[in-house]
């Protein structure tokens, strides 16, 4: 990846973090932390890997992409944005009676959402059944899906893995926000769901570990993911509030809005950063 | 001349209705869990093996997966027993499948009490009311060999979450293939009458009706109506059975909470309050032994439908 290409995306990611905060701000609620934790898979998902187009959201060969997570909806939704799937200033309306931003992604309502999600564990099994209508149809399109750790303390998750693996779904990504926390604790205090290299490994998946901040080592995976003849799952390790100094590593950041004084303080912070990248 | 009786269980019914629909529709694909030699699907497993899905004992996957080639353009048959599917599987449908309003039909085996040895685990008597709960989700429990096999085939015409319920026990047929007509939504008069309605679903149709032919020949003047749609419900049916004979009893193999009784009760209430005496499960667990014996145990049989179509016409 270039420099330039790089920077590009960190200037995406940035704004898809402010996305994010005006989103939950304005809705009053909505969950921050993990939404920043996987601003920057998002964004490179849609502006570097994925196989799409914003003006036909509904195109056949389509890659897919599930939100398994599906609570980290309000960084999403500012990615779709930033694509063109609609306009910037839906996401001041999130969570509003009559909105098109649900709380919780829904397909029927929201160009760009390939799968209502929300109650966790299901949307990789959706993603599943993506995969196998590709290969069912002998089309080539990819279908991704963003877990988050604590997630994975859902049997459903590893029935999905188990079929994933069975029917060989190598045209499957499955990506893991390892944020480390989740609403009452530690995912290792309160389910103990690591390993998750070996689990996966053990239900017929290739796996790698990688820095989810680091755009260099998201191109690196992704593209180990398209060489696999295997299902693929990128287990990423993240910082749950990344980019709000605030918010960092702190679990009451999970289902939160910021008020007024500390919106100020993480707008201040990330438009900051955004004057230093755009220079 | 009467049409020749089959004797057959629904699911066999169903098993045969998908291969005739695969035949001319490519999308149709066929899921089970590990149970497809006794939800019949096996008979299209055979058939059409590339488009044959077997997920293992894995329902809630199973549902979740069917969602996912629907949301991908095929037209996914979820199958297993009423209990798992409608129960196990009970948020995969709502979240998964309703909410987006995807075009899953899930099929559910063995419901009921005629499931037999198997015992309580596996009776499901609460599916109806499950699935009758989820906005959009229709209820089919068609009644015999033909019926099914028309609602299996109007279930896949139809583009939207469908719940289809399947009967383990064989039983034997009493439409005429010649003339009958399924109408989605509608429920079907077997016998016009004055004096009270009697209304049936599923394998309970045939022994409401042996009950109602008989009081017709002591002269009473009984209506008989299948409901096969329990969702959306025929409310202009059920009205008028209410406002011209004032007398309602429902019959299912379902508990009496939720399911056909409450349908019908949720219409008279509101549109011609009248007497509804509901013959069902009566709100406890089923227990092991011979589907027939128990449908006679558990009242769901011809001679006690008549004692109380007697009862409440004495009333």
């Amino acid at each position: 990846m270039t420099h330039t290409d790089k920077k590009a995306l960190e200037i995406l990611a940035l704004k898809a973090r402010m996305g994010a905060i005006i989103g939950t701000f304005n809705a009053k609620s909505g969950h921050p932390g993990g939404s920043l934790s996987a601003a920057d898979v998002f964004t490179y998902l849609y502006f570097k890997e994925m196989n799409i187009d914003p003006s036909n959201p509904s195109w056949e060969d389509r890659d897919r992409f599930v939100l398994s997570k599906g609570h980290c909806c309000p960084s999403l939704y500012a990615v779709l944005a930033l694509k063109g799937y609609f306009d910037w200033s839906e996401l001041e309306k999130l969570r509003h009676v009559g909105a098109m931003l649900q709380g919780h992604p829904d397909m029927k309502g929201t160009p760009g959402i390939d799968m209502s999600s929300g109650s966790l564990g299901q949307g990789v099994s959706a993603a599943c059944g993506m995969a196998l209508a590709a290969k069912m149809d002998h089309k080539d399109y990819r279908v991704y899906t963003v877990l988050g750790d604590g997630e994975c303390e859902e049997g459903e998750v590893w029935e999905a893995a188990m079929f994933a693996g069975h029917k060989n779904l190598s045209n499957l990504t499955v990506i893991v926000d390892c944020n480390g926390l989740q609403i009452d604790g530690t995912t290792e205090e309160v389910g103990g769901v690591e390993p998750l290299d070996t689990k996966f490994e053990s239900f017929g998946f290739d796996t790698v570990k990688i820095d989810g901040h680091d755009f260099d080592q998201l191109e690196g995976a992704f593209s180990k993911a398209r060489a696999s003849e295997k299902p693929f799952a990128i287990l990423m390790k993240t910082v749950k509030g990344k980019g709000v100094s605030f918010m960092e590593g702190q679990v009451s950041w999970h289902g939160k809005a910021t008020n007024a004084e500390e919106y100020k303080e993480a707008m201040a912070e990330l438009e900051g950063k955004l004057r230093d990248l755009e220079g | 001349m009467m049409a020749q009786t089959i004797t057959k269980a629904t699911r066999e019914s169903f098993g045969e209705a998908l291969c005739e629909m695969a035949q001319s529709d490519p999308d149709i694909v066929v899921l089970d869990a590990d149970l497809s030699a006794a939800t019949k699907t096996s008979i299209f497993a055979k058939e059409y093996p590339e488009r044959f899905v077997n997920c293992g004992i894995a329902e809630a996957n199973m549902i979740g997966v069917a969602a996912g080639l629907a949301a991908a353009g095929k037209k996914p048959v979820a199958a297993s027993f009423a209990m798992f599917a409608t129960g196990r599987a009970f948020e995969q449908i709502r979240n998964s499948v309703a909410y987006p309003e995807l075009n899953v039909k899930i099929a559910g085996s063995h419901a009921g009490i005629s499931t037999g040895e198997d015992g309580a685990t596996h009776q499901c008597i609460e599916d109806i009311a499950i699935m009758r709960a989820i906005p959009g989700m229709v209820v089919l429990n068609p009644a015999d060999h033909w019926e099914m096999k028309e609602a299996t085939k109007a279930a896949l015409r139809y583009r939207g979450p469908v719940y289809i319920r399947l009967g383990r026990l064989a039983v034997d047929s009493f439409n005429d293939p010649e003339t009958y007509h399924f109408e989605w939504g509608k429920g079907i008069t077997l016998n016009e009458g004055s004096d009270i309605t009697v209304i049936a679903t599923g394998l309970c149709v045939l022994e409401a009706k042996k009950a109602v032919e008989e009081l017709l020949k002591e002269g009473y003047s009984v209506r008989l109506i299948n409901i096969h749609t329990i969702k959306p419900i025929d409310r202009e049916i059920i009205i008028k059975a209410a406002k011209e004979t004032g007398r309602i009893i429902t019959v299912e193999e379902h508990n009496v909470i939720g399911g056909l009784a409450d349908a019908v009760c949720e219409v008279t209430s509101s549109e011609c309050p009248v007497p509804v005496r509901r013959i069902g499960v009566y709100d406890r667990f089923g227990y092991s032994g011979p589907a027939k014996e128990l449908l006679d145990i558990f009242g769901l049989t011809a001679p006690n439908i008549k004692k109380v179509i007697l009862e409440e016409l004495k009333k």
